[in-house]
């Protein structure tokens, strides 16, 4: 394990940043999300950021390709480009899980090719957690808040940042600011662990039971009455997915530009009353449907076919950010089983 | 080599069909000149104009936008023109509030005598359009 | 006005058959996030809440419960009387489906301030007169009353009801602060600098609409950014200028019709300060049309469908301009 002087680590960003692309999360605006760091920007650490960092593997817009109209003939461009490396800094233990859920669904055959570009290029660098908030959920979901996997785990504690290399990439990351770092043991890291995890034993999400949510049990659950009681005053905005770590549904659309079209994906949610329109007509009618749709996605539907993982990590960013508070947890201790409450 | 591109900026005037387009009928046949990187889109009424048409022409690539219509008190539909002028009032007033230059929005009351007025309107909205420079801040690059 | 007051008014309209149903907020997981609800029976009415964070504006739900068979009883605080008008004079609610009842309102709290201030782990969230007492995991902690409020409660408008039924409001003080003046802020600043202040606030915008949503000026069926034959529908701002689009389309098409019931800004999770673009609208309104307050009557018009001929033109508004 090495560690740095928290009053250094601007020198760090800057070594790393000669060579790859840094992002960090960075207060702007009086928000703290994932930006691309430059000389003078405010690296935040204790707090969480609004947009997950899903945001670097699977951006809200993205280039597919385009169509140049010249004449009679058609040009199909290829707007991809190869990504460069690059290295997302302070990533919790939360989010760090959330890539494995995403990796799931874009490196599952047939593979995702912009997806895995740009997992192939990221090097991640994990902090270990040393104050959750009453809606962290992450231990309800497997999830070790004091071990991010990732390719470096960092943890800071008293004004130094402590880091450990767990990938090759890791390795070479360590590699190039080895200059800055000095050797440490883990004591004091080992110190936080354990008072992270008596912390955790104090919030109320941590312990919830899900015991209820298996393949078994869909039918059943898909016909609870709750569900209208639960997204009676949804607004149907897209904020819980949009903030979700984990939410991967996307639309394909065109631009029609001034000389041809260019296509881009986008982030959908399945909140928005065209979510998987078809030309017969929609799927799901009503909010309620729609509402369901999603939570039974991240409970029941992906858990069964992906070995029981569930498509949530427990961040708690619906929790906080949802206009109604109207939540996963509510819903997990609505009808999730008989230990909730 | 990349190739430079030479600034003409576009300028989009919406013109009402019972007066200002045909002020520039008029200006055409009396043979009075203005700028031909003026591209006049014809619309029923100044009223027709929807704060979403201007923010499309600087999307599109516009650099200056005006809406010309009916001298106050003509309007062929009594009072539409009415109606444009406040809603044009607080739009412009808007854009100018985003930081928007605001001198790239205009409003001219042009009748359909009045040809040599909308020569001399085009020319001097093309000109003061001209000294700002290309619209950066409602561009749209995928349309560059 | 106690909350058991307003319970027990609940439970007897309830009761008697007044009413089938009865829209308030309903507990949550913590004190602070309480769900809008509806209640059809005395036993549901257990979880029915009023305090601090009932900030939420319960008018639009009125366009959905209204249009049901029977009666609804709705409580409403000041502000949300007048977006209730509003919806009235756009003929969006069945006035004679809903009871309103008057309560109300000392300014209601914000959470994110709370927990922009770093006060993490939260336990309980009580008010004391002027103060917060906020119980952690970490320990306690105090904050003044005035630091944590909602936006929107800072400036309130009134603490005067425009439509009820009946009231239980016992009137309480307003003292708030002026609400344009950060407008004539910005308005004071360089057309760059404020540039720059937009460019930072709305490029935070991740496109979730829950200001359209919440927004109970907003209440088309199909909205244009939803429409796909409107050229401009979208899911995601591609760029700048699908940004700073939405935004002014959205606050233009409201305009007018904007009761300054500041929602937009409250659940805005970058908080964007929204409201700062509808007040623009509505400080221009009162300077060149005449003060005019959306939602405080049913019947006037409203700026933008009713005109003047002696109006200014935007080239005698913008002097620079000729």
């Amino acid at each position: 394990m090495k560690k740095i002087s928290l009053s250094n680590i601007s020198k760090l960003y800057e070594v790393i940043s000669r060579e790859y692309d840094l992002y960090a999360p960075i207060k702007k605006a009086g928000k703290v999300n994932f930006a691309k760091w430059t000389d003078g920007e405010e690296v935040v650490f204790n707090a969480q950021t609004v947009r997950s960092p899903k945001d670097m593997f699977f951006p809200q817009t993205m280039d597919l390709y385009s169509l140049k109209m010249q004449g009679k003939t058609v040009e199909v461009i290829d707007d991809r480009s190869e990504t460069a490396p690059f290295v997302v800094f302070g990533v919790k233990p939360c989010d760090c899980k959330s890539f494995e859920v995403l990796d799931r669904v874009f490196l599952a055959e047939p593979v995702d090719t912009y997806y895995q570009n740009r997992r192939e290029a990221g090097i991640i660098v994990g902090l270990g957690c040393s104050a959750p908030s009453e809606s962290c959920m992450c231990a309800s979901f497997g999830v070790d808040n004091t071990e991010p996997v990732a390719d470096v785990k960092s943890y800071i504690v008293d004004g130094e940042m402590y880091l450990d290399a767990i990938t090759d990439k890791g390795e070479k990351l360590l590699s190039l600011i080895a200059g800055l770092l000095v050797d440490a043991d883990s004591t004091k890291v080992d110190e936080q662990k354990a008072k992270t995890k008596e912390i955790n034993k104090k919030l109320p999400l941590q312990n919830l039971d899900m015991t209820r949510f298996t393949a078994d049990n869909l039918n059943e659950i898909f016909n609870e009455e709750e569900w209208e009681g639960l997204s009676e005053a949804c607004l149907a905005c897209g904020t819980c997915t949009y903030v979700c770590p984990t939410c991967q549904c996307y639309d394909i659309r065109d631009f029609k530009t001034n000389d041809g079209v260019k296509r881009f994906r986008c982030w959908d949610s399945c909140m928005y009353s065209d979510f998987t329109k078809m030309s017969a007509g929609q799927p799901r009618n009503t909010q309620m449907q729609r509402f369901r749709q999603r939570f039974m996605h991240k409970l029941v539907y992906f858990p069964a076919n992906n070995d029981g993982m569930y498509s949530c990590v427990g961040c708690g960013r619906c929790a906080t950010k949802c206009p109604i508070s109207m939540n996963i947890a509510k819903v997990i201790k609505k009808l999730g089983g008989k230990h909730n409450d | 080599m990349q190739e430079v591109k030479e600034y003409t900026p576009l300028i989009v005037a919406f013109c009402c069909n019972w007066c200002s387009y045909a002020g520039a009928d008029l200006a055409g046949s009396s043979r009075l000149s203005y700028p031909a990187n003026v591209k006049i889109i014809r619309v029923p009424c100044s009223c027709r104009v929807n704060p979403m048409f201007i923010l499309k022409a600087f999307q599109r690539g516009a650099d200056g936008v005006i809406m010309c219509g009916c001298h106050p008190g003509d309007c062929h539909y009594t009072s539409g023109n009415y109606y444009a002028r406040r809603r044009m009032s607080l739009l412009f007033s808007m854009l100018d509030y985003m930081g928007i230059e605001r001198e790239r929005t205009r409003v001219e009351w042009v009748s359909a005598a009045e040809g040599a007025k909308f020569a001399n309107v085009m020319n001097e909205f093309a000109k003061t359009i001209n000294e700002l420079g290309e619209n950066k801040r409602l561009e749209d690059l995928r349309c560059k | 006005m106690q909350v058991s007051d307003i319970k027990k008014k609940a439970s007897e309209m309830l009761l008697s058959g007044e009413v089938k149903r009865v829209i308030g907020w309903k507990k949550g997981e913590f004190d602070y996030d309480l769900t809008p609800a509806t209640f059809e029976s005395v036993e549901e009415l257990e979880d029915f809440v009023y305090d601090g964070f009932c900030g939420a504006n319960l008018s639009k739900y009125l366009i959905k419960e209204s249009k049901k068979e029977g009666k609804t009883l709705v409580f409403m605080k000041p502000c949300d009387t007048y977006s209730f008008n509003q919806l009235l004079k756009e003929h969006r609610i069945v006035r004679d489906n809903v009871y309103v009842v008057a309560i109300d309102c000392e300014g209601k709290l914000d959470i994110d301030k709370i927990k922009s201030k770093g006060i993490k782990g939260i336990l309980s969230v009580k008010e004391d007169g002027d103060e917060v007492i906020i119980d952690t995991i970490y320990g306690e902690s105090k904050v003044v009353k005035g630091e944590v409020m909602l936006e929107k409660c800072l400036t309130c408008k009134s603490k005067e009801h425009v439509a009820y039924d009946e009231s239980m409001a016992q009137g309480v003080e307003n003292v708030s602060l002026d609400r344009f003046s950060e407008v004539a802020k910005l308005e004071a600043m360089t057309a760059d600098e404020r540039y720059e202040f937009w460019r930072g606030e709305l490029s935070k915008c991740i496109r979730c609409n829950a200001c359209r949503n919440v927004c109970p000026a907003c209440s088309c069926v199909k909205c244009v950014f939803d429409n796909d034959a409107s050229g401009v529908s979208a899911k995601s701002n591609a760029n700048e200028f699908e940004e700073s689009m939405f935004h002014i389309i959205r606050a233009f098409h409201v305009a007018g019709r904007c009761t300054d019931c500041g929602e937009c800004s409250r659940v805005c999770p970058q908080h964007i300060p929204l409201h700062l673009i509808n007040r623009k609208f509505i400080k221009d309104i009162n300077t060149l049309y005449g003060e005019y307050q959306a939602g405080a009557d049913v019947d006037s018009r409203g700026p933008l469908t009713n005109y003047t001929t002696d109006d200014l033109d935007p080239s005698d508004i913008f002097g620079g301009n000729k």
